[in-house]
């Protein structure tokens, strides 16, 4: 068994059309940049994968990364918490503009809702939300004479992830706080594709430093020197 | 007697009083995030952030951040001994499940049964609600600091929130500029006030009736910027 790919073009050549694509990070930590822009170039050159439903918790910074996938018009729809940051513009004028759809969730339900569909819960209750407009329409039910919210998993066709060291199993370890959303969306997607720094032997990973075990990833592709959407962004990078 | 209303810095300090040693802490983006300055010195505060960090520290010095390592807010940070990460569902079971010692949140509005608006001010534009909804839920205190009043002028400790709901009867105490205010069986309690402020004055300030048990102490903090 070999999970590595051969390059990042591979890594994102079975995205269908119409998918739904989880994608890791929080802002520009743990961001898989390399893996989107290989995506976008796709589409650029070919027309797919078009009518994308992203999940993240933002919605783009700038004109790198989800906020240039959107700019291209291959994202259909956003499900986030917060589809604001330093540069919002290419989610803002397309939602203003009629022209992108977005499911608004609370941060730790989005978080939960993944980890969910990964560990085969259909649906769970939290108190987040209850008696506010997000909460509008969904089942309400005490425990211990408290209400809460009844949410439905989140499940994806793919997951684009980043983390740090990667072996040809898949088993992965993160750099900082780039784990966030990471390792939940390896176990959320049908498919998992994580871009690495290094990919190494098995073996090489010491067992009781992996975070995210293999059985949750499908693919690896090595991109020995990421960029750091951040830096990118204060840079004034732009990717078209 | 005159009084000059405490400005964002003196309000933080003064929550910044009420934590205790040991205690594990959510302080929200913006204003909140102030209060881990003012932390009583031989205190050890531990602090938590939405995207997996327990135990940060400072910001670092311009040109030394890493753009990794950065705090709910997308500020850089560093971290202290003793710092852990940590992946999103476990971060926010730390909020909901009840292991935070205080989250200390922003506020546009806080009602006296202790409803919170704080993520959206009306139905215009993108709307972005982040952890809010969730960390008002599960720490021992969820504590607000604000103005007290908007920049107009219009009380923001109201009977009822006009504003979109955050959180449902979730605000235990309100530092103001001009009050330490706790919210006990869908009442506001006054518990402090700026010495030069008049019960009538700051009453007319606030949106719904102050009640007070037994003497209100003086508001004092030094005078920081």
């Amino acid at each position: 068994m070999d999970k590595s790919l051969k390059n990042l073009r591979n890594a994102v050549a079975d995205v269908p059309d119409g998918a739904v694509v989880m994608i890791g990070g929080f802002g520009g930590s743990g961001a898989p940049i390399e893996l989107i822009h290989a995506l976008i170039d796709r589409y650029m050159a070919t027309g797919s994968p078009a009518n994308l439903t992203v999940i993240n918790n933002n919605a783009g910074n700038g004109k790198i990364g989800i906020a240039a996938m959107i700019d291209s018009g291959m994202v259909a729809k956003m499900i986030c918490s917060f589809p604001r940051s330093s540069d919002p513009r290419a989610f803002t004028d397309k939602y203003l503009a009629g022209e992108i759809a977005l499911e608004l969730v609370p941060q730790g339900t989005l978080a939960e809702r993944i980890r969910a569909a990964g560990a085969g819960i259909p649906a769970f209750f939290t108190p987040a939300s209850y008696g506010t407009e997000l909460a509008r329409g969904k089942q309400i039910q005490e425990f211990d004479g408290k209400p809460f919210v009844l949410e439905r998993w989140l499940k994806a066709d793919f997951a684009l992830v980043k983390a740090a060291v990667g072996d040809t199993h898949g088993n992965l370890t993160y750099r900082l706080a780039g784990r966030n959303f990471n390792p939940l969306m390896c176990m959320a997607a049908s498919k998992t594709i994580a871009q690495v720094s290094q990919i190494v032997k098995l073996g090489q990973i010491d067992p009781e430093l992996v975070i995210t075990p293999g059985i949750f990833v499908d693919g690896v592709v090595a991109v020995p020197d990421p960029q750091q959407e951040e830096v990118l962004i204060r840079t004034g990078v732009e990717y078209a | 007697m005159t009084w000059q209303k405490l400005r964002n810095a003196q309000i933080a300090w003064r929550a910044a009083q009420d934590i205790q040693d040991g205690a594990y802490v959510n302080l929200g983006i913006g204003i909140p995030e102030m209060v881990a300055k003012f932390q009583p010195e031989g205190r050890h505060i531990t602090y938590h952030t939405e995207n997996g960090v327990l135990g940060f520290g400072e910001a670092p010095p311009e040109g030394e951040e890493d753009w990794d390592l950065i705090n709910a807010g997308k500020k850089a940070i560093t971290l202290n001994p003793g710092a852990s990460f940590f992946h999103h569902a476990d971060s926010f079971s730390m909020v909901r499940g009840g292991h935070l010692d205080l989250a200390v949140l922003g506020a546009y509005q806080v009602a006296q049964n202790g409803d919170l608006a704080n993520w959206r001010v009306g139905s215009k534009g993108v709307p972005a609600v982040g952890g809010a909804m969730d960390l008002v839920h599960g720490a021992k205190r969820v504590a607000v600091i604000t103005d007290h009043v908007t920049k107009d002028g219009k009380p923001k400790l109201v009977e009822q929130c006009s504003f979109p709901l955050t959180g449902v009867g979730c605000i235990t105490r309100v530092y103001t500029s001009l009050a330490v205010v706790d919210i006990e069986d869908g009442r506001f309690m006054l518990r402090e006030k700026l010495a030069g402020i008049s019960m009538v004055e700051l009453q007319s300030l606030t949106g719904a009736h102050l009640y007070t048990s037994g003497d209100v102490a003086d508001l004092t903090t030094p005078d920081l910027t």
